[in-house]
Order: structure tokens, then sequence, then C-alpha cells
């Protein structure tokens, strides 16, 4: 198959012919959902799939205060499923030593719920979802940390995975190569605020705070930062080590430890990666074309009013291409609309863009 | 307990290699880990030269363990990843899926420290596919590490990351190049300046980080010389020293008497930076307990 003329497309999503040999994909929009305000939300407008985790450290947004109880999902799977829409449970962290089983009963409560897949990173609880529960659909987590085609199809043989979701780090060609080789539906990010490292091999944060991602389900943690004022300046402090410091005036952002300034060879400056979200909307056209099932908007961390702008924006820019792929552009209010939630107020193609490399 | 000498994971010119390797064939490692697991970029040594390099290495009587790449973007990346997969001589040690897909069924492999086995169902996957050694993700404690030895897999061996710069990070971007404000595509090699990478220290002129092309280390040297005694009581087959390019042949004497059961030699003087052992204890893996 050659990628200029026919593309792959989820058997499960609609697909629309453009001309007699060529297909577009039209990729569903998979949003974040911290909360049932913020489902509800993103249901209203027009999420095709929402992703929620359960209030502990079985998922990677384990924050205070955020997430959901057995009830509140029960309640969120019902709104979603009369609107038509899908909801997804995030165990997307990794039981350490014997402590699988509680990780377990998290699958086991998605398929009680009727949830309708998991998204999982640990090949562990991959075996036992598949094994226990062969009619709960399995997408593979960015976590995963499977950036090509071997490791995907390797899922797939081992546990018959139904979709995967592509790290931040390939550029589209190489994208573009993944969907080619495999036969799951490739979902990839397309808003939100950026992992600059491969996800799931990043354990920066566990290294200065001992919680990380992959162990606890947190990056940079709330319980590790500590502001300090020095007259004119602020310092943000993460377990201690500064992280930035930022001049009276300057926008003080929350210190992710990878998005600090920070001094090589007596030189200050972002030396990991700026402050800035990422913004894929201006490449929909390609990721359409090269088949791409799904595009997933990051921010289960995020307030129902950025879930609410975000999903809107982004299901006008889908069917807007879906409805005529030649002419799509993206819209002024559209950008201005996304700009205004970015973190960072920044925006980047990341990977996508070879440049960003 | 044997010890292993991990990849380099710096880029060295060739000579350097060559001489680096040269001195190791002498030294008292008994597992010797080649190639290049940073960045396909990297080709001062083709994989000819390394399975050269392994030939010599294992006449010489150490065994011989080829790292694959952690972070496979390209289809040459792939095509790297088969032949080394396919080389018929050396066991290799799988850093992501791609590798262990071409291993499976295939032959005996080692699970490299990057593949997240963080649990005894894990670990027990990882040992139908044909592990028969795995390597403890970095950030583990010894205590998760009791439990996995509990129920550890017949025929599984454990290897611990025991010395040096902690790789804690892969990124697409390349930080050396960004650093000197270069494109990745044209990043003119720059890496090959820092013997033991860039040093990325806090605005207060703290030692954080490290930078080494895509992968972003820890300024501070993991040391758990003053623990061997603990990792052969936990069952530890393997403890790893991580390559850096200096003192390195003291570094795995001081090791080897450790191993024997003597008082090796102080590491103060011999390591690239101040030693830290938290993951160790279950802490911020930067934190440093002295033995008591």
């Amino acid at each position: 198959m050659t990628s200029t003329v026919v593309t792959l497309c989820d058997p499960r999503t609609f697909c629309k012919p453009v001309s007699p040999t060529r297909i577009v994909s039209i990729p569903e929009l998979v949003c974040p959902a911290g909360n049932l305000p913020s489902l509800k939300t993103a249901v209203d407008n027009g999420a095709d799939w929402v992703y929620m985790g359960f209030k502990d450290e079985t998922n990677a947004r384990n924050f205070a205060g955020l997430n959901f109880d057995a009830a509140s999902a029960g309640e969120g799977l019902r709104y979603a499923h009369a609107a038509g829409a899908k909801m997804l449970l995030a165990i997307n962290t990794f039981p350490q030593g014997q402590a699988a089983p509680r990780w377990q009963r998290a699958i086991d409560g998605a398929a009680d719920l009727g949830i309708d897949a998991v998204i999982l990173a640990d090949a562990g609880l991959m075996r036992y979802a598949a094994e226990r529960h062969p009619r709960l659909r399995l997408h593979l987590s960015v976590q995963t940390s499977a950036t090509n085609y071997e490791a995907i199809n390797f899922y797939h043989e081992r546990f018959g995975i139904s979709r995967a979701v592509l790290p931040r780090v390939l550029s589209l060609a190489q994208v573009a190569d993944v969907v080619k080789n495999t036969p799951v539906p490739i979902e990839v990010f397309g808003f939100g605020s950026l992992c600059v490292m491969v996800e799931g091999r990043c354990a920066l944060s566990s290294y200065v705070t001992g919680e990380s991602p992959n162990t606890r389900g947190v990056c940079s943690p709330a319980k590790a930062v500590r502001w300090e004022k020095h007259g004119e300046t602020l310092d943000a402090r993460l377990n201690g080590i500064l992280i930035d410091r930022f001049a009276a005036g300057e926008n003080a952002g929350y210190p992710t430890l990878c998005k600090g300034r920070f001094n090589v060879e007596d030189e200050t400056y972002y030396a990991i990666e700026e402050p800035s979200s990422l913004n894929a909307m201006a490449l929909l056209p390609e990721l359409a074309n090269i088949g791409i099932a799904a595009i997933k908007i990051e921010g289960r961390q995020r307030s129902p009013a950025y879930v609410a702008a975000v999903t809107r924006i982004w299901r006008a820019a889908i069917d807007a291409h879906a409805r005529n792929p030649a002419r799509f552009a993206v819209q002024a209010d559209w950008a201005n609309g996304l700009a205004r939630v970015a973190e960072g107020q920044q925006h980047t193609l990341g990977a996508y863009h070879r440049k960003w490399k | 307990m044997k010890l292993s000498l991990g990849p380099v994971l710096y880029y060295w010119m060739r000579e350097a290699l060559m001489d680096f390797y040269a001195g190791i064939a002498d030294s008292g490692v008994d597992i010797v880990y080649l190639g290049e697991v940073v960045c396909s970029r990297r080709h001062n040594l083709r994989l000819d030269d390394w399975l050269g390099l392994a030939r010599d290495l294992s006449a010489g009587g150490k065994q011989v363990v080829l790292s694959s790449q952690a972070l496979i973007e390209s289809e040459s990346d792939l095509k790297a990843l088969r032949r080394i997969a396919a080389n018929g001589d050396f066991t290799v040690e799988a850093n992501e899926m791609g590798a262990v897909r071409l291993l499976t069924g295939r032959v005996p492999f080692v699970a490299g420290p990057h593949l997240n086995i963080y649990n005894n169902e894990t670990l027990a996957w990882f040992a139908e596919l044909g592990a028969t050694r795995y390597v403890l993700p970095l950030e583990l404690s010894r205590d998760t590490l009791r439990e996995l030895q509990a129920q550890r897999p017949e025929g599984m061996q454990t290897e611990v990351f025991a010395y040096g710069r902690m790789p804690l990070a892969f990124s697409a971007r390349c930080f050396t190049a960004r650093h000197h404000d270069l494109p990745k595509d044209d990043c003119q090699f720059r890496c090959l300046d820092d013997a033991d990478g860039l040093a990325l220290q806090t605005r207060e002129h703290t030692p954080f980080l490290t930078l080494n092309g895509i992968q972003t280390q820890s300024a501070l040297v993991y040391d758990l010389s003053d623990s061997i005694e603990e990792l052969r009581s936990l069952g530890v087959d393997v403890a790893r020293i991580s390559p850096q390019s200096t003192n390195m042949l003291a570094i795995i004497e001081s090791f080897r008497e450790r191993c024997a059961g003597r008082p090796g030699a102080s590491l103060d003087g011999l390591r690239v930076a101040p030693p830290c052992n938290g993951y160790w204890y279950g802490v911020p893996g930067m934190e440093y307990r002295a033995p008591a």
C-alpha cells in the first residue's frame, strides 16, 4: 500500500470517499474528564470519547480533588452513552512489586460498569485484562512508550489491543509509517500540555520528588512545590530544587521540572522545553490523510471551562474538515480560543514538526 | 554476584572507545554490554565494529551482550535493530518492545532497564517471552526489589544498576544540539565534546541534570557500592556499572573487592560527581544516605 493513494481507516469510524481512489478518515475526538462536570461538558460539546480515571494511583493524573469513584463513573457512563459517546478508563500507571491486585480491581471495576475500553500501560495488567475480561476493549496507553510498529504489533498479537496512543516524539512522516505498518488504529495527541520526554520513560520527577508518572501517576507534584518571594523576584522550587526564578512582571508558571530555566555552560535558558502547549490543529488534514483513528486532547487536570472550549473548537474543526477537506483552514476564532486556554500561552507543533527536535 | 559494565551512554571518538574497551578486557567485570543505546546518528562504531569488539572481548573470557537502542523512531532504526536481533552470536539486551518482538520465540534475551518491569506479573510475562535476565528499572527501591525477588520466575536473573549517572529520560529532541542552537539533523556531533555529558545546573548553580543528546541523566552518580552486601542478600545476580570517561578500572576494582566481601577502596575522588542513592531507599533519587 502506498501512503499517497489509499489510507487506512478504522473500520469502526466513518470514512468519507473524497475521490475514487482516496478515502480520508474522520478522526474521533477523545477528550479529558477530570470529574463529572468536565465529562458532561465534553460530551455536550461533541466528544466522541471521554477518558477518566479512578480516585487513586492507578491513573496518571492522581491529583487531589480529581477523578471518579464507582458512583460518579456510573453516572458519567450513562450520560455519555445517552448522548452516543463512549467512555474510557485510564489505568495507566505501573503497579510495583506485588501491588498489581489493586490495579486489577480497577480493571474488574471497568468491566463491571460496562466502560467501553480501558487504557493500559503495564503488560502484566494487559494480560490480566485480556484473560479475565476478553470482551473488554484495550487501548495501549502512551505510557507504554510504543513508538514503532514492531512494538505496537507485538501488543496486538499478544493482547488484541484495539488502539494505540503514540508518544509525542514522532514526526508526521514517522506517524504515517507506523499507521501504514500496523492493523491497530492509531490515536495521537492533538492539543494540551506537552511532555517533551517519551512518555513512560521519564523518571525526572521521582529523581527530584520521589514520585513519578510511572510510580504514582504524578509529575512534579504540587505538594513538593514551594514559592519563595525575595524582593521583586519569585522562586519556584520543587523539593528544594530551583526550577525557575521570575522577575517582576514575568508570568510565573507552574514549576513542571522540565519546563524551567537552567544554566548550561553559563547560559540561562529553557534548556529542555519552553512552557508551551501542543497544538496540532493545523496538521488536521495531514493527520486525517494518513489515517489517524483518533485525536486526543490532554488535560484531565484542567477546568471544565478548558474542556468545554477545547472540545467545542476541535469538534468544529474536525467537522469542517470532514465536510470539505480541500478547503480546510484553521479559523482565527478557533486559534484564539485555543490560545486563551493553552499552558504558557504558547503553541508548538511539537515533534510532528521535524525542526522541534 | 557478577559485575557487568553497561553500554557507554556517551559519544566518544573511535580511538577513545577502543582504548576504553582494551582496558575493560583486562578488568574485573564479567559481563560487557556493547552498542549504541542513545542516538542513531552516532556512528564512530558501526554494528560490524561492535561485533568485532564483542568477539575480542568474548575470546578474552567476557560474556558479551549487545544493547539495543532505547528509542526507535524510524524505519532505519528498525533496520539496524533487526540486524542486532538477528546477529546469531551474542545475546541482546532489549531496551524497548520492538526489540522484544524481534527476539521473542527466537533466542533468550536480556530485558533492559527501560522496559518498565515494575511488578511480578510483568516479570513473569517476560520470562515466558524468553528473557533470562532483567534489569530493575532505576526508580524502583530495594523494598520493591525484595517483592520481585520473592516471586521471581525460575531461570530469571536479576541485574541492578549500581553505579553511574542515571539515564532518567529520553526525548525525540536532542538537548545537546538545542544547547548549541543546531537542528538535530545537523547536530555536528557536538556531544563528542562532552565525554561525561553536558552539565545542567539550576540558576543557583546546583548540579541538577546531565544532557546527553536525547537522553537526560542525573547530575549525581548513583552509587550502591556501600550496599553490595545487601544486593547479594537479596539474591541479585549482577551489579551494573555504567561507564564514565575516567577512573573506570579503579572503580571496577573497588566493586570487585566489595563483591568478594572485602572493603574496596573508597570511590570518593573517583566519581565524576557526588553520589546519590535515594531510589534504593524509596526516597527522591537525588538524595544520598551515607553508610551507617
